[in-house]
């Protein structure tokens, strides 16, 4: 994939020029582009002075980030202890049986990623999809496909 | 402008508190995460139109306070009538021009839109007289849906920064640690250490620098008291971060927040803007030589980052992999300085500590366990939320009182504590005071606060191999037991839910969780084994039934249940729709038939039946 990586040197400027910034300035470029691309990793290591291979490790390490592009829909299902205990299971395999993919796969077509996390905070709303940074209360399995439906 | 002295600080309050006197009503709108999620947003413009229309003789939009969670997440969006207290539950945008009519300009109550307890009906009219508010105590949540969640003001006015005052006024760091030993104070991430120690002892390290962390990577899942406390109440944690900032000679502090709480982040970012503008951080605060700094470090989602070592390597831009802790974190913290960490409710105690004094601290809960506990009472209870009870407080006091019951008034079956860590206790645990040490010897322990009911539809088998699950895919790997152990665990307990396990493999897997809890490096692996042992002690008939008679009696596991379509079924065609797998064939208004050769048995028709007519054998 190309990208335009100008905005990287944005992105470095906003923190101190220190590995303490690395975790940091991974999540600004995973917010910019929604995954962290190859080249940007390289520009980073240069930046900071540190080896490709500590930022390969720290990206790899947190879930937070993702090594290849992401689709165009993201949808969240939150399977904490709450939501797996009112059925975030079921909600999890209809979306993979709807889409054909595991959770944290996406659709060949891009359209879609599917992740699983393990708690968003807001258990008083058991069980709790998040589509693309929208929160969707007390889910029910019988709105998976309104949901995939959905532009 | 910036305060410059304490005396300045109480000219401010003054201010702060005559510009909120100005108008007589105020109208609360709760915003935290949950009422936002069911449209709270839309709640707050819908007053601005309002109200842009209709002038209302002494009420204006100002008077409109977003503030954070009240905890009733379950009823949201919440609206406050205040000084009445007139709390109005699951508002709709279309019914704020009623509100703004009838209740702003004619002090009416809107009856549909109030609470109606759901054991006898009866509508309730104020927010204190509700049995989920009336039975807590709320001091960490003192301010959570009273004052506007972002203003500084406001918390000024409410007596907030007089804390720090008093202790760069009036007290010596050493009599700051001895006020906070003396209140008990337990940290209320987990463990229960001794704030006042902890602070003791990293004073006591001889080192140029110190730091101050605030550990705001709530992971355990079904927890969110510190994401609400975070978003609703900045500036508390912010002073009880300077307070211990104080006692231990720290310069510069973190907060570490979870990568899934954005809200917080923002809230957290406002408060410190706004204080570094008034001169409360940065240099000589208060006209003192008190100088402090705090700056947010986001989490990148990895649970094991909650264990202290972890999170100091993630602060420093590091992989979150704990170290062997023969020199303790608040010796040899974060860049090897000594460190205090406490978590977000911890600190958020700190500054009602002070002003209030130990005795009064100490006045509140039981001897060896002071003051209060927040808990999110989740799961199969009917009101879910945030609460926050006196220390001691009973289980059954919280799950039937507060919580009114199991949803639909089934049998309750057990209740999880501790997350992750923690583990399931049964009824007969019930009256049990819920405190740090109870907790652990019953053989769950406190965590962070999770409190998760459980009814007779949730398989303990399940739960355990749920929680295995994800502290298999959480652990970071670097120690063996950990890593190798949970990972055999939650093979056998997936061979227990599947019916191919033996009664041998129950007692192998109470060895192995033996050795993985003296083995692992971690807090993660040492508790890791918790939610499967205590299972195993209280409910081990129900491991023995998969066992023996491969059945799984809450019909949960997979492996072991059929689905099947009984005479109820009036050819709705739902479930055919909602069959990932074509698997439900029939025409409308005649009864379908499931095809078992085919079924996945994903529960997907039993979710979208309303007639009974889909049954669990």
């Amino acid at each position: 994939m190309n990208h335009d990586f100008g905005k990287l040197p944005e992105i470095f400027g906003r923190y101190d020029q220190s590995p303490a910034s690395l975790i940091a300035i991974l999540q600004d470029i995973q917010r910019e582009y929604h995954y962290l691309p190859k080249e940007a990793l390289r520009e980073t290591a240069r930046w900071l002075t540190i080896p490709l291979s500590k930022v390969y490790s720290v990206s790899t390490f947190y879930n937070a980030f993702s090594l290849v592009p992401r689709g165009k829909k993201v949808i969240r299902v939150c399977v904490g202890t709450a939501c797996h205990i009112r059925g975030a299971s079921l909600i999890q395999q209809q979306f993979e049986s709807m889409l054909n993919i595991k959770a944290g796969q996406t659709t060949p077509d891009r359209e879609h990623t599917l992740e699983v996390v393990a708690c968003v905070g807001a258990c008083a709303m058991a069980p709790i999809i998040i589509v693309d940074e929208k929160y969707h209360g007390s889910f029910s399995v019988s709105n998976v496909r309104k949901i995939l439906k959905a532009k | 402008m910036r305060i410059k002295d304490p005396q300045h600080l109480s000219k401010v309050q003054k201010e702060c508190r005559a510009a909120l006197g100005k108008f007589p009503k105020k109208v609360i709108v709760c915003c935290g995460t949950g009422c936002l999620a069911n449209g709270a947003a839309k709640i707050v413009t819908a007053f601005e139109d309002v109200l842009s229309k209709r002038k209302v003789k002494g009420f204006s939009i100002e008077a409109v306070t977003k503030t954070g969670c009240h905890g009733f997440c379950e009823q949201g969006p919440l609206v406050v009538i205040e000084p009445q207290g007139t709390f109005y539950t699951r508002v709709k945008p279309k019914d704020v021009e009623a509100i703004v009519e009838k209740s702003l300009a004619h002090d009416e109550i809107l009856e549909p839109l109030l609470y109606s307890d759901p054991s006898n009906g009866h509508k309730i009219e104020r927010y204190n007289d509700l049995p989920f508010f009336s039975m807590q105590r709320r001091i960490a949540l003192r301010h959570l849906g009273k004052i506007a969640a972002h203003s500084i003001d406001e918390y000024i006015a409410d007596g907030g920064y007089q804390a720090l005052a008093k202790v760069l006024t009036s007290m010596t760091p050493d009599e700051v640690i001895a006020e906070i030993m003396a209140s008990g104070l337990r940290g209320r991430g987990g463990g229960g250490f001794p704030a006042g120690r902890k602070w003791r002892t990293c004073r006591d390290v001889v080192s140029d620098v110190h730091y101050v962390i605030c550990n705001g990577d709530e992971g355990d899942p079904g927890a969110f008291m510190d994401r609400s406390i975070m978003e609703g109440d900045p500036h508390g944690v912010l002073e009880g971060m300077m307070i211990a900032a104080y006692a231990v000679d720290a310069r510069q502090g973190f907060i570490y927040v979870r990568e899934e709480y954005p809200l917080a982040v923002t809230h957290l970012k406002k408060a410190i803007d706004d204080c570094e503008e008034v001169g409360l951080l940065g240099d000589n605060i208060l006209g003192s030589d008190f100088s402090f700094s705090i700056r947010i470090s986001r989490g990148a989602g990895a649970f094991v980052c909650g264990e202290s070592s972890a999170l100091m390597r993630s602060v420093a831009g590091e992989v979150g992999e704990p170290r062997a802790k023969y020199i303790r974190s608040v010796v040899k913290g974060l860049y090897d300085k000594p460190t205090v960490l406490n978590n977000v409710e911890t600190y958020v105690n700190v500054p009602l500590i002070i002003d209030k004094g130990a005795e009064w601290y100490t006045s509140i809960g039981t001897p060896s366990n002071t003051g209060t506990k927040v808990f999110s009472l989740v799961g199969k209870v009917r009101n879910t939320g945030l609460i926050e009870v006196a220390m001691g407080a009973t289980m059954r006091e919280i799950i039937f009182g507060i919580g009114g019951g199991i949803i639909d008034n089934r049998p309750f079956k057990a209740v999880q504590t501790g997350g992750p860590s923690g583990g399931c206790l049964p009824e007969s645990m019930l009256d049990l005071p819920v405190d740090f040490d109870t907790l652990t010897e019953a053989g769950s322990m406190m965590g962070s606060g999770g409190m998760i009911v459980m009814d007779d539809r949730t398989c303990m088998v399940d739960l355990a191999k749920y929680f295995l699950s994800f502290l298999v895919s959480e652990s970071c790997g670097k120690c063996v037991p950990c890593r190798e152990g949970l990972y055999q665990l939650h093979a056998m307990t997936v061979k227990v839910s599947e019916g191919r396990a033996t009664e041998a493999d129950l007692e192998k897997m109470e060895k192995l969780s033996e050795m993985i809890i003296l083995g692992s490096l971690c807090g993660l692996g040492k508790s890791g084994p918790n939610p499967l042992l205590s299972t195993i002690r209280y409910f081990r008939d129900e491991y023995l039934v998969h066992i023996r008679e491969k059945r799984c009696p809450a019909g949960v596991c997979r492996e072991l249940i059929t689905y099947e379509i009984n005479d109820k079924c009036t050819g709705c065609m739902a479930c055919i729709s909602a069959c990932a797998v074509n698997a439900i064939t029939g025409e409308k208004k005649q009864v379908h038939v499931l095809d078992q050769e085919k079924c996945t048995k994903c529960g997907a028709c039993y979710a979208v039946c309303k007639f009974d007519a889909i049954e669990i054998h």
